[in-house]
């Protein structure tokens, strides 16, 4: 036994082999346990139960979601790889766009921690995506929020609106990073379990791309940053891995405090550190604290780390060694360092007044051997923490009430196109989101070209060419409710859509998926359907998965959110300065209508406005949206248009509003030849959400160059309107005219009436 | 010890805006705090006016030469305490201090955001700056009124005249006794003030004052951010709706340079 804390060692484990230790109370299943005394050859130390524990969790070692991920790597083909510098596994993908330059992005989930406590646990969850992005090299640019409420109206849901969104404004606005875009959905699904996912892109040089290991016997290594303290202990275990449960007490204690200044400081100092390329390895702590950044450096470097706990830097002085190791304070990172470099590493550390404390060295031992107090407390093959937890291959089947819910498809209509489309505009996930996106900073840095409420948000990497990247992200869980493996496809096909409409070419893919409980084998089938749909599609689309995050258990008592898998796609650009804005501002120049409307209404915001969640979602032509997308890349490349939406959910009316009043520019619509075209009714040709499909302004001067084109990809385009400076209204000929005045209103009045 | 602050990887050299070689000679320092976040925008700001942005850090106790120096935006040490509060203890803000008051030929001094909250804090300026009344972070378009073109830093533009630059942040809200508002009144010290709705409830809608000798300027919005078509605002109160194409904050780094230039 050590003297401080009668802390159990190794030898101490070898001779008390009978002793029980709580691996229930930290989430690991009698199964688990024993595996971990098999590989052990004996029961573990409280210590390496810690950290088996967390390790093991299903945050950190995706055991139900595994088998089922592999597919994004077994449909990988090798013209997908081309731009792929680093693929999934790391703490982010790295994408190449091209002299010399390279991208890191990646989304995650902080959904737990911000339904218990909204303002951290929102902010820790841009925090910790934030620090993936600087352990890959690079300097973090730009965040984008998905986010996703219950009913706007519920009593609960201002609680989570008002904290979850000053917490990322909070956080993100004192990194210095521009916020570029993001959703706000409400949806009674997500009640008692909002989902808060985060999204950071970061730039870098080809050469400086950094890894998450620990090579080199006799490398020393360090931790740095923020002190370790008593919060966030077994965030990953016990917050992320289970579901909410009346019965159980307050979790508070298991979420994280930010720290949003330390981590700007550690942002320039790391780079400092890169630059003056003084680190061999380094790796960000999140999930699992130092357990995570011990054995998974340890087990990709050359196999052996050796630690002396007590010289991590505390602001508790009376944490254990468990603790220690589970903790999950943010704003440290870890680092790999020769002897010939510490020097210059301390004095980059002292330059930004960041604490470090040396904790011990690389091994060839494959072992990672953690002691306290001079006593071994820990002493394990580093793989099997980090990579050898358990997989398992859930039961799941196609859920029982689905057929039902598919045969009972949306029927409603309205005679007042008019009201609707106010009525539309105005409700709670169509209304202008300014009210949240005006408390993030979209300015700093200076790169921004493209920003909410634009389809993608857009930023330059290279100032001396333009060369820059454009990003959306995009889920329906509607959609995925009614049908899983479709609704995949549908969130990678908006996205991709997003992108292209910007001007960007589609690149690569990043994904948050948002589900219930894995052990309800109904949604594991809403899980393996999304993940099959999501790999197929992005084969067919050949944009491939650069990494990404599973986040389950979204559930409270027995009922799970719908199936959210939330994808990005990122996009290069030449140069920023082709980049298209969603509203047009040119009097007289035509407005077009790419691509075929059906009547597709099923899981629509009309159907939901209307309390209805039945049928089957839009058709998904992936083929179709690579032309679309090829369409719109070539016209903003080429100058032949001046202004593009995406049409998705609301439809024609909704991207016809949005476009109008992004300049506050009206227009004059025909839609009577759509509907004959396309054999559909008016309230159809406005509300449906059929896929592939865009409005776009084009100059008088290039449209014949750009009905060649549209020709000659064979793509439907039909001349649907002009656009009318002098009118200041959305005039559907025929059917109503809407002063841009009242529609703003009513569009914009909604947010500041339920929050402000 | 200096600091160079990277932009994205290795920081290129920049071409100079304007054909005048002599602006470039003017030589505009942009201090670096820990926490400050629109530095490397200000100083992009210098050069795309003409003049040379060096970058300053907040220990040194050397001004480097500099002929003027912007305190840019940010949340210098977290603005845990209050705006500013620990910054101006900084051994740089000592030798700022010092210059800028210096009588005739003292050094030219721009605050923005955070910089004109360290300005107040450093007694360079008066009053102060609390958390917006909204109580929110608040990030949009801001139209402003030019009230006094006299100063280094607006020479450029004309009296009266109303510009559209970027607002962005929590504690904007300028506060200050009455005396001390009916002398910058008096004074013509209330350089900026908001047009239309004020944004935040700063006092009499002032959204930047200079001090009596007008070298030194604060304002809460970022004319460093309406500076590069593409990169703006939407809007320009000087032009046509543009996509980002506003550049209403250039005048204030063009002034500034054209002056010491002068």
């Amino acid at each position: 036994m050590s003297k401080k804390f009668n802390i159990d060692t190794v030898a101490n484990a070898e001779a008390t082999p009978g002793q029980a230790l709580p691996w229930a109370e930290l989430g690991l299943k009698q199964n688990e346990y024993d595996r971990v005394v098999e590989i052990l050859g004996r029961r573990p130390t409280g210590a390496e139960l810690a950290m088996y524990s967390v390790m093991w969790s299903e945050h950190c070692s995706y055991k139900s979601s595994k088998l089922h991920l592999r597919q994004f790597g077994d449909k990988v083909t090798d013209a997908m790889k081309e731009h792929l510098l680093v693929g999934i596994g790391e703490n982010a993908g790295v994408v190449d766009i091209g002299d010399g330059w390279a991208v890191t992005f990646k989304v995650e989930s902080h959904n737990h921690p911000s339904f218990v406590e909204p303002y951290q646990g929102a902010a820790t969850g841009v925090g910790g995506i934030v620090r993936d992005i600087i352990s890959m090299g690079a300097r973090p640019v730009a965040v984008m929020d998905p986010l996703r409420f219950g009913a706007i109206d519920h009593p609960d849901t201002a609680r989570l609106v008002h904290g979850i969104v000053a917490g990322i404004g909070g956080y993100g606005n004192s990194l210095g990073l521009p916020n570029i875009g993001g959703e706000v959905v409400f949806d009674s699904s997500y009640q008692g379990n909002p989902l808060v996912n985060a999204l950071a892109v970061g730039v870098l040089r080809h050469e400086d791309i950094r890894l998450a290991n620990a090579s080199g016997v006799g490398n020393r290594v360090v931790l740095f940053g923020a002190r370790t303290g008593g919060d966030g202990i077994g965030g990953a275990s016990v917050l992320a891995s289970e579901s909410f449960d009346d019965a159980k007490p307050s979790k508070r204690p298991a979420v994280q405090v930010g720290d949003p200044f330390a981590e700007k400081v550690l942002i320039e100092c790391c780079l400092e550190l890169f630059k003056a390329s003084v680190v061999e390895g380094i790796q960000d702590l999140g999930a699992a604290g130092i357990s995570c950044a011990t054995s998974e450096l340890a087990s990709n470097g050359d196999g052996g780390m050796h630690v002396e706990l007590t010289k991590v830097l505390l602001r508790d002085p009376t944490l254990t060694p468990g603790e220690i190791l589970m903790s999950e304070s943010q704003e440290r990172m870890m680092a790999v360092v020769t002897p010939a470099n510490a020097a210059a590493f301390e004095a980059i550390m002292d330059k930004w007044n960041v604490e470090y404390s040396w904790l011990g060295e690389v091994t060839d031992t494959g072992r990672l051997v953690i002691e306290w107090d001079g006593e071994t407390i820990v002493d394990v093959d580093p793989r099997t923490v980090a990579h050898d937890g358990p997989v398992y291959e859930r039961p799941y089947h196609r859920p029982v009430w689905l057929d039902g819910v598919q045969a009972d498809s949306f029927k409603g209509s309205s005679p007042d196109l008019r009201a609707a489309v106010l009525e539309l505009m105005s409700s709670p996930n169509m209304c202008s989101k300014d009210w949240v996106t005006n408390q993030f900073d979209r300015y700093v840095q200076g790169n921004t070209a493209l920003a909410m409420p634009d389809d993608a948000g857009v930023i330059r990497v290279d100032e001396a060419t333009g060369l820059g990247v454009a990003l959306s992200t995009d889920a329906n869980g509607r959609y995925s409710y009614l049908n899983p493996y479709e609704g995949a496809r549908l969130a990678l096909a908006e996205a991709y859509r997003n992108v292209a409409t910007s001007g960007a070419k589609p690149l690569a893919v990043t994904d948050c998926l948002n589900f219930g409980s894995p052990e309800d084998p109904e949604v594991m089938w809403q899980f393996a359907e999304t993940v099959r749909g999501l790999a197929d599609a992005c084969q067919e689309l050949g944009v491939p998965v650069t990494g990404g995050n599973v986040s389950l258990y979204n559930q409270t008592g027995g009922v799970a959110i719908h199936p959210t898998p939330v994808v990005g796609v990122l996009g290069v650009f030449d140069d920023v300065a082709r980049r298209t804005p969603s509203g047009w501002r040119e009097d007289g120049q035509a407005i077009y209508l790419l691509g075929t409307t059906r009547n597709e209404l099923d899981g629509s915001e009309w159907a939901n406005l209307r309390g209805h969640l039945g049928g089957t979602p839009p058709v998904v032509d992936l083929a179709a949206e690579k032309t679309l997308a090829a369409v719109l890349v070539n016209s903003s490349r080429d100058g032949m248009i001046d202004a593009a939406h995406d049409l998705s959910e609301g439809g024609l009316a909704a991207a016809l509003s949005e476009a109008a009043l992004r300049f506050g520019v009206g227009a004059r619509i025909g839609i009577d030849e759509l509907c004959e075209r396309d054999g559909i009714d008016p309230f159809t040709a406005l509300f449906s959400e059929s896929q592939g499909r865009a409005i776009v302004s084009v100059p008088r001067s290039e449209e014949v160059r750009f009905n060649d084109m549209c020709t000659a990809r064979n793509y439907p385009t039909l001349r649907i309107g002009v656009v009318d400076t002098e009118k200041s209204a959305l005039d559907v000929q025929g059917h109503f005219t809407l002063p841009l005045a009242e529609l703003k209103e009513a569009h914009e009045g909604t947010l500041p009436k339920h929050f402000a | 010890m200096s600091v160079e602050t990277p932009l994205i990887g290795d920081f290129q050299p920049f071409p100079s805006a304007s054909t005048e070689g002599s602006l470039a000679g003017v030589r505009v320092g942009v201090v670096t705090f820990p926490g400050t976040l629109d530095d490397r925008d200000a100083m992009r700001a210098v050069r795309l006016a003409g003049g040379t942005a060096i970058s300053l850090w907040h220990g040194d106790h050397d001004l480097r030469g500099v002929d003027a120096v912007i305190i840019p935006g940010g949340f210098s040490y977290g603005d845990y305490l209050r705006a500013g509060a620990i910054s101006r203890f900084a051994p740089l803000m000592e030798q700022i201090t010092a210059a800028a008051t210096g009588g005739s030929g003292a050094l030219p001094v721009l605050g923005i955001c955070n910089g004109f909250q360290v300005l107040t804090e450093a007694h360079l300026l008066p009053g102060s700056m609390i958390k917006n009344n909204s109580l929110h972070f608040l990030c949009r378009d801001q139209r402003l009124r030019v009230e006094n073109a006299d100063t280094l830093w607006t020479s450029d533009y004309a009296a009266g005249e109303e510009i559209v630059v970027p607002l962005k942040n929590q504690d904007g809200q300028f506060v200050a006794d009455e005396h001390t508002l009916d002398e910058l009144e008096g004074e013509g010290r209330v350089v900026f003030r908001y047009v239309g709705e004020n944004p935040n409830g700063s006092r009499r809608d002032i959204a930047g004052i200079s001090n009596a000798a007008g070298n030194v300027v604060g304002l809460m919005p970022h004319p460093e951010h309406a500076v590069e078509p593409g990169f703006g605002p939407d809007s320009s109160a000087r032009g046509e709706v543009d996509l980002r194409g506003g550049t209403d904050g250039l005048g204030i780094f063009t002034s500034v340079l054209k002056k010491l230039v002068g």
